[in-house]
C-alpha cells in the first residue's frame, strides 16, 4: 500500500524549500560524477586497493543525511564515498585520499574505505563488515551521556545483518535506549551472493528488529521523499524518545561489490542492471520530479551536471598534483600522546623499528 | 605505610578517577549491582550510580565496540573484561577499531578507552579462560598494554591509563588480586613506559612482568640464600610503551640475563626483549640469554599439572643456574 502514499506531502518534505530540493539533486549528481571520475582513474591504475562504488545508491545517503542537524552523527561501512560527500566533505580531499596523497582526508592513510570528517560529525568509513555497528551504538551512547538531543545514523549493507556485532548492537541499543538509527542499505547482494542465498528472513531484513523490540520500517530508496519521510520518523523517535530504529532502504548498485569484483557480471544479468538504470535511477527520478514540480529547469539540471563533472575533473587534477606523504608520516597519527608530544607520549619506547 | 590488596588498589584507582572526571564511565559484565565478578568494582555503583557504573549484557563485541564509539565523542569508558580471554570475541573492535581508527583517519580521532581485567593462567579454569594476550596487543601499533604486578603499580598505572588519550589495555591477574602491598594514602600515579627494578642484584638480571615478577622475586631469594647468586629483578610493568633503558642498564651491570614470562614461548613478550638485548648489549653478555615461558601447550586443567606448566621458582632457579654456570 506504501506505493499509494505520496511522501511529498509529509511535513518534513512540505518544509523542504525549492533550494533544498535542488541541493539534494546537486549532491546526488556530485556523488555520481565523483565516482565515475574515480572509476576512470582506478581503471587507469592510479590508485591502490579496492574501490567500492556507491553508484545507484546515492539517494539513500543524500536523502537521510539531508535531515541531519548539529548533534546528529553519521557512520558507515566501506562503501563510504557517497556519505562523505553528502556530509560536506570536498571532492578534492576525497579524490586525493583515493590516490594515497598527503592532501587526502586521511592524509593517504585510510584509502577508499576509510574517509573521516569528525568536524562534520562523520566517523567513517569502516572496512570490516558490521564492525561499525557497535561504534554507531557508542556514538549514540555518547550523545545520550552528554545530554545532547541527537541521533546516530549508522549505515550497513544487507550483507552485514548476519554478523554478530550487528545483533549485539541491536540488543544494546534497545536495552540502553540509544538514539541510533541502523540504516540497512539493501542493494540485494552480499558481495556476489544474493539476499536469498545469504539471509534467512520472513518478509524483509529489518523485521529482525522485532526480536529486540526495536521499531523498523522498509523504505523505497529510489524515492527521495520517501527516504526523508521515513527517516524523519526515526529521527524524531531518536530525538524525542531516545529509542533506536532499523530502516531497510531498498536500493541498487550498478557496479560490482568493488571494481575488482571479477564476477560482477555473472551473478546478475545485464538486463537487471539496465532495468534499474532506466526505471529506478535516483538521479533520473528526482530530476524528473523536480522538473514536474517546476522547481527545476532542464537547463539548470544540465548546468548542474556540467558543474559536477568539472568539479570531479578538478579533483582528479588536485589529486594528481598533490604530493604523496613523506616517509616519516608512516609513524605519525599512531598514538595521540606521541603526536602531541605529551609527557606520556615521551615516556618509554612506543615504536620498535630500531 | 598502609597495606592494601591489589584488588583494593584497583578499586581506589577507579573510584578516584570516577570522582575526578565526569566523563569516566566504568562498564562491563556484573560490574555494577553484582559488585564485580572479582569484586574489583565493589561499592562503585552504590557510590556513583547508574550513569557512571554500568552493567552490560554478556556481549563483549557489542559493549566494547560501544565504548570505543562513545570514546570518539569524548566519553572515557573503562571497560571490564571478566577474563581477558573473552577479548577474543571482541577482537575486531579492539584491534581494527580502537587500534586503527586514529591512524586511518589521519589523526582526526582519538579513543581514550581502557579495557581491563584479569589475564592469567594458574586457576584451573581450562585453556579458554587462561590466555595471556599481552604479546598480541603489543604487536598492534596504536594500542598500549600494561601488566602491573603489585598493588602500588596497579593503582598508579590504572590512574595513568584512564588519563591517557590512547587506548590502554590493562592486564591484571586473579592470582594477584588478594596480594597485599604498600600503597600510600595520598594521590600518586605511575607513568606507563617505565620499568621498575624490584630487587637489586649484581650477578644476573631477571626480566619479568605480571605475576612472573612475583615468581622471579621468590626465586631470587632462594638464589641468594642457597646459591650465593645476587639476582636483579626488573619488572617491565608496561609492555608497550616499553622501557628499554632500565633493562639495558641492568644487563650492562650483571652481564647475564634470564627472561621469565607467563606467555607461551612463540613470539612472547620476552622474545622481543631477547632480540633487543642482543642487538643493543651483545658485548656485555657473558652467557646466552635464556628464556622461560609457560610450557608450550594450551593451559591444562589438572591443578598440579597447571602449576608445572607455568614458570615457578624451581624452574626459574634451574634456568638461572644455567645462565650463571
Amino acid at each position: 500500500m506504501n506505493s499509494a502514499i505520496d511522501h511529498a506531502t509529509s511535513p518534513i518534505n512540505q518544509q523542504l524549500s525549492s533550494e533544498g530540493k535542488i541541493s539534494i539533486l546537486r549532491d546526488i549528481v556530485r556523488i555520481r560524477r565523483f565516482e565515475q571520475a574515480a572509476l576512470k582513474q582506478y581503471t587507469a591504475g592510479k590508485m591502490g586497493g579496492f574501490l567500492h562504488l556507491y553508484n545507484g545508491q546515492e539517494s539513500v545517503a543524500v536523502g537521510t543525511i539531508s535531515l541531519a542537524g548539529e548533534s546528529d552523527h553519521i557512520i558507515t561501512a566501506y562503501r563510504d564515498h557517497g556519505h562523505a560527500l553528502a556530509v560536506g566533505m570536498s571532492m578534492n580531499e576525497c579524490m586525493a585520499e583515493l590516490y594515497g596523497k598527503a592532501t587526502g582526508c586521511s592524509k593517504g592513510k585510510g584509502g577508499s574505505m576509510h574517509f573521516f570528517a569528525p568536524d562534520k560529525n562523520y566517523w567513517g568509513g569502516h572496512g570490516i563488515v558490521a564492525g561499525q555497528t557497535p561504534l554507531g551504538a557508542g556514538l549514540a551512547y555518547g550523545l545520550k551521556y552528554q545530554g545532547l538531543k541527537g541521533a546516530c545514523l549508522c549505515y550497513l549493507g544487507d550483507g552485514a545483518i548476519n554478523q554478530g556485532a550487528y545483533h549485539e548492537s541491536l540488543n544494546l541499543a534497545a536495552l540502553f535506549d540509544l538514539p541510533v538509527i541502523y540504516v540497512i542499505e539493501n542493494n540485494g547482494y552480499s558481495m556476489g551472493t544474493s539476499q536469498k542465498r545469504s539471509s534467512a528472513f520472513k518478509s524483509c531484513l529489518a523485521e529482525r528488529a522485532d526480536g529486540y523490540n526495536i521499531a523498523w520500517d522498509t523504505v523505497n530508496g529510489e524515492d527521495v521523499y520517501e527516504v526523508r519521510a521515513k527517516t524523519q520518523v526515526a529521527m524524531e523517535r531518536a530525538h524525542e524518545e531516545s529509542r533506536p530504529t532499523v530502516l531497510e532502504i531498498s536500493t541498487y548498485r550498478y557496479y560490482g561489490h568493488s571494481v575488482a569484483d571479477a564476477n560482477s557480471k555473472k551473478y546478475r544479468s545485464p538486463e537487471e542492471i539496465k532495468q534499474y538504470q532506466e526505471h529506478h535511477d535516483p538521479i533520473v527520478l528526482w530530476r524528473k520530479r523536480l522538473l514536474e514540480e517546476g522547481v527545476l529547469t532542464e537547463d539548470q539540471a544540465s548546468e548542474m551536471d556540467k558543474e559536477a563533472k568539472a568539479e570531479a575533473k578538478d579533483a582528479v587534477k588536485f589529486a594528481e598534483e598533490s604530493p604523496f606523504p613523506e616517509p616519516k608520516a608512516i609513524l605519525e597519527d599512531v598514538y595521540y600522546e606521541v603526536d602531541q608530544g605529551t609527557e606520556a607520549g615521551q615516556t618509554g619506547k612506543h615504536f620498535f623499528n630500531d | 605505610m598502609r597495606t592494601i590488596t591489589y584488588r583494593q588498589a584497583l578499586n581506589e584507582a577507579l573510584a578516584e578517577e570516577l570522582e575526578r572526571d565526569e566523563n569516566v564511565v566504568v562498564m562491563g559484565e556484573e560490574v555494577a549491582e553484582y559488585n564485580g565478578a572479582y569484586k574489583v568494582t565493589e561499592g562503585l555503583w552504590k557510590r556513583f550510580g547508574d550513569k557512571r557504573v554500568v552493567d552490560t549484557p554478556i556481549s563483549e563485541a557489542g559493549f566494547i565496540g560501544m565504548g570505543i564509539g562513545a570514546s570518539m565523542l569524548g566519553v572515557r569508558p573503562v571497560m571490564e573484561l571478566m577474563f581477558w580471554s573473552f577479548a577474543y570475541v571482541a577482537f575486531d573492535q579492539m584491534i581494527n577499531n580502537a587500534g586503527c581508527v586514529r591512524y586511518m583517519s589521519g589523526g582526526k580521532i582519538k579513543c581514550p578507552i581502557v579495557v581491563r581485567g584479569p589475564a592469567n593462567g594458574g586457576t584451573n579454569v581450562g585453556a579458554t579462560h587462561s590466555h595471556t594476550p599481552e604479546n598480541f596487543i603489543a604487536n598492534t601499533p596504536g594500542l598500549k598494554v600494561i601488566c602491573p604486578a603489585t598493588a602500588y603499580d596497579a593503582k598508579g598505572m590504572m590512574k595513568s591509563a584512564i588519563r591517557d588519550d590512547d587506548p590502554v589495555y590493562v592486564m591484571e591477574n586473579t592470582k594477584l588480586y588478594g596480594e597485599s602491598g604498600e600503597v600510600p594514602e595520598e594521590e600518586y600515579t605511575v607513568p606507563l613506559g617505565v620499568a621498575d627494578v624490584k630487587r637489586e642484584g649484581t650477578d644476573l638480571t631477571i626480566v619479568a612482568h605480571g605475576r612472573a615478577v612475583i615468581t622471579a622475586l621468590k626465586s631470587a631469594e632462594v638464589l641468594a640464600a642457597e646459591h650465593g647468586i645476587s639476582a636483579e629483578v626488573v619488572d617491565l610493568r608496561s609492555i608497550r610503551p616499553l622501557d628499554e633503558e632500565t633493562i639495558l642498564t641492568s644487563v650492562r651491570k650483571t652481564n647475564r640475563v634470564l627472561l621469565v614470562d607467563e606467555n607461551k614461548p612463540f613470539c612472547a613478550v620476552n622474545t622481543q626483549i631477547a632480540t633487543m638485548i642482543q642487538e643493543k648489549a651483545f658485548d656485555y653478555l657473558d652467557a646466552p640469554i635464556l628464556r622461560l615461558n609457560a610450557i608450550d601447550a594450551p593451559a591444562i586443567y589438572s591443578p598440579p599439572m597447571e602449576e608445572l606448566q607455568l614458570p615457578h621458582p624451581e624452574v626459574v632457579i634451574e634456568k638461572a643456574l644455567a645462565v650463571c654456570k
